[in-house]
């Protein structure tokens, strides 16, 4: 059990249903300050939702939480005073200068010289000598930095990042990420959703949701033991046609390919290694023991959720 | 926090607010080119005046005698549907402030020593005073008061039948506040509350629609700023813009149309921001009920028709049935006709229009606050 006063998002139980579909059901979780916090799951799956409930922005239809120490559905404003939150979508005006946004920002929290507070965060970003330049006429990375700029500048306690790194370069991605980690450095508490497996191995901790149900959290290693699934990694000639003959087989899980490897995966060790037995004498195929890695897990956590919810 | 620093927090953030709508304004060109061209293309197209008949128009009668003459002829006024008594009175004052204030259009006023003369044979003067800032109106009912006053003084025989031709007494009219009978002394100070209720109406009509349909109403939404601090920042900036639509009107009123302004610039000037307002506050509240920008513009103009043909604008209000004269009555333009023309024509003051004022006020504040109660601060 974590300290009370540590704990910066701390909610139970949380439900919202949009024209009589579950959207989020049931969900609780807690992040302690100063973590970074990966939200993944599949699209659809209630991510974003949930994001918008802890900031305020949807009101849940029940469940009750605590965000910043102030309750979620009766002080959404002191919430917000505290929150940066990055929408999904790009949400600064695009016909507006990357300056003008900043200081509109500044204004609206009531900064001291919101000038000289956009100047800092534009040197900050590194965007000297751009910010004349309209939002809209910026490339997805800049945006997204320009975005992440502006949810950091009235200083919030909290990040709520809403898949900031969708569509944006490799390189773009590396820097948001060490910037991340220097504001986590900082005593900032960020709670990120995202899809890549890349990512959420960057993060401090995990939770998984699919279908409006958290399915897993912990560490990203706990996640990965906690799933107690066994890997098989296949190579040679003989990978191409394979995955057909074994997918359906009564042990295994799943079957995915990765790069010349394949993995293969099930959760009863014994079942696995039974319908793999016919395939282990072909000269064309090598078998070794592989690791699981969390994107083997999540899929595997996927397949099974849908048929629970079948 | 104490209540004046709260204050201080409210007015920083509208004017954060205030200063991006106004940057987001100059960079809308086409915005900024309708706000100049509607109102010189309203101008010169509207070069034609519109007729109508008009019935139950509001009057008033000086009685400066007591006389049997004077029932009589109020009598036959009544017994058509072309007038409608507001104001029997013998003081000269009361009479001329209720034509000032609009609340008679048209005056009769009965001579001292009338039925004397009359009877005397000395063809005395009945006067007749006419509110002719909307000579369409008042043209009418003033050809047919002739005939009334004949017939109703030939029945109650005061004067013989033979006479009726060459009528015992004389209808001296005077036409007040217009005498040339000039429309377009009654169009432009009109137009110019139609073509602020219409540009208005629009601009911020957009305003809420437009941030959520490009997806900055999620950002605004999560940042701590309050619906009523949104939606004056909003308004603040297209105060100004209207109030610049209204300068060019006036001045080509002034110098193309030669309208004087007889009455006050600053209640004008008072009046007609009280009205921006107004209509800014009706097109946010708009914003606030539209889906998107499109249906936004559809209310707009769904209250702009009713607008021109209700307001006394196009057609004369007094001709109007009355359900149609209660519709025009929750219409800001109505009101603002009446002001514009009040001060422009005939230099009503603020006592006069007081009623006006206020009634601009309360719908004002009307659609302010429907706008603040459907803001949603939630995604919901």
């Amino acid at each position: 059990m974590v300290e009370a006063a540590e704990v910066v998002i701390d909610v139970e139980g949380l439900v919202k249903t949009f024209d009589g579909r579950r959207v989020v059901n049931n969900l609780s979780m807690q992040v302690r300050k100063g973590q970074i916090y990966g939200f993944l799951g599949p699209n659809g799956s209630g991510k974003t939702t949930t994001i918008r409930m802890l900031c305020g922005l949807l009101v849940p239809d029940a469940g009750r939480g605590t965000c910043l120490g102030h309750d979620i559905l009766t002080e959404a404003r002191q919430i917000r005073r505290r929150v940066g939150y990055m929408t999904q979508k790009f949400s600064l005006y695009q016909d507006l200068t990357i300056r003008e946004n900043l200081e509109f920002v500044g204004r609206l929290y009531r900064l001291d010289h919101p000038r000289d507070r956009a100047s800092a965060a534009i040197e900050r970003l590194g965007l000297n000598g751009r910010d004349g330049q309209l939002a809209g006429q910026l490339s997805g990375g800049w945006k997204q930095r320009l975005a992440l700029g502006a949810c950091i500048l009235p200083e919030p306690d909290l990040l709520l990042l809403d898949e900031p790194t969708a569509g944006v370069d490799p390189q773009a991605r590396r820097d948001f990420w060490t910037e991340i980690h220097a504001l986590a450095a900082e005593g900032l508490t960020v709670l990120v959703s995202t899809h890549y497996m890349d990512e959420a191995e960057r993060c401090h901790e995990i939770a998984y949701i699919a279908y409006g149900e958290l399915l897993v959290k912990g560490t990203v290693d706990e996640v990965v033991a906690g799933a107690g699934l066994t890997t098989l990694t296949v190579t040679g000639p003989g990978v191409v046609g394979l995955p057909r003959d074994l997918k359906g087989l009564p042990g295994v899980d799943m079957v995915a390919p990765f790069g010349l490897n394949l993995h293969v995966c099930g959760r009863d060790r014994a079942a696995l290694e039974a319908a793999v037995a016919p395939f282990r004498g072909r000269a064309d195929l090598t078998w070794s023991e592989g690791a699981a890695t969390l994107e083997d897990v999540f899929i595997d956590l996927m397949s099974r959720s849908r048929d629970n919810f079948k | 926090m104490s209540a004046f620093s709260r204050f201080a927090d409210s007015l920083g953030r509208i004017w954060a607010m205030m200063i991006k709508e106004t940057i987001q304004l100059t960079r809308d060109r086409v915005t900024l080119a309708t706000m100049i061209s509607i109102p010189v293309m309203q101008l010169i197209l509207f070069g034609f005046a519109i007729n109508t008949t008009p019935h139950h128009m509001p009057v008033g009668v000086l009685m400066q005698e007591e006389s049997d003459v004077g029932r009589s002829i109020l009598a036959g006024l009544q017994n058509t549907d072309f007038y409608d008594f507001k104001l029997v009175t013998r003081s000269e004052a009361e009479f001329d402030a209720a034509m000032r204030a609009g609340d008679i259009l048209f005056g009769v006023e009965i001579p001292a020593g009338f039925e004397r003369a009359l009877r005397r044979g000395e063809r005395p003067a009945l006067l007749v005073a006419a509110d002719a800032t909307d000579p369409v109106a008042t043209g009418t009912a003033l050809g047919a008061l002739d005939n009334v006053v004949k017939l109703a003084l030939v029945r109650d025989r005061f004067t013989g039948a033979e006479t009726a031709t060459a009528p015992a007494f004389e209808i001296r009219q005077h036409r007040r506040y217009n005498p040339a009978g000039s429309s377009q002394l009654n169009i432009v100070p009109g137009l110019l509350g139609t073509i602020l209720t219409m540009t208005l109406l629009i601009f911020t009509a957009l305003s809420v629609t437009r941030e959520i349909e490009r997806g900055t109403m999620e950002n605004l939404l999560a940042m701590p700023i309050r619906p009523t601090e949104i939606m004056l920042g909003k308004i603040a900036p297209y105060v100004v813009a209207g109030f610049f639509q209204a300068a060019l009107i006036l001045i080509a009123g002034l110098v193309v149309f030669r309208v004087p302004v007889v009455g006050s610039f600053g209640l004008l000037t008072f009046l007609t921001t009280l009205f921006i307002v107004t209509n800014l506050s009706i097109g946010y509240t708009f914003s606030t009920l539209a889906r998107n920008q499109l249906q936004a513009v559809q209310m707009a103009m769904m209250f702009f028709l009713p607008s021109i043909l209700l307001s006394g604008f196009m057609f004369p209000f007094s001709g109007m049935p009355y359900w149609a004269q209660w519709v025009g009555e929750i219409l800001p333009l109505t009101h603002y006709v009446r002001i514009v023309r009040a001060i422009m024509l005939k230099g009503a003051d603020l006592t006069d229009l007081a009623r006006e004022g206020l009634a601009l006020t309360a719908l004002m504040l009307a659609a302010m606050t429907v706008a603040v109660k459907r803001f949603r601060v939630t995604l919901d």
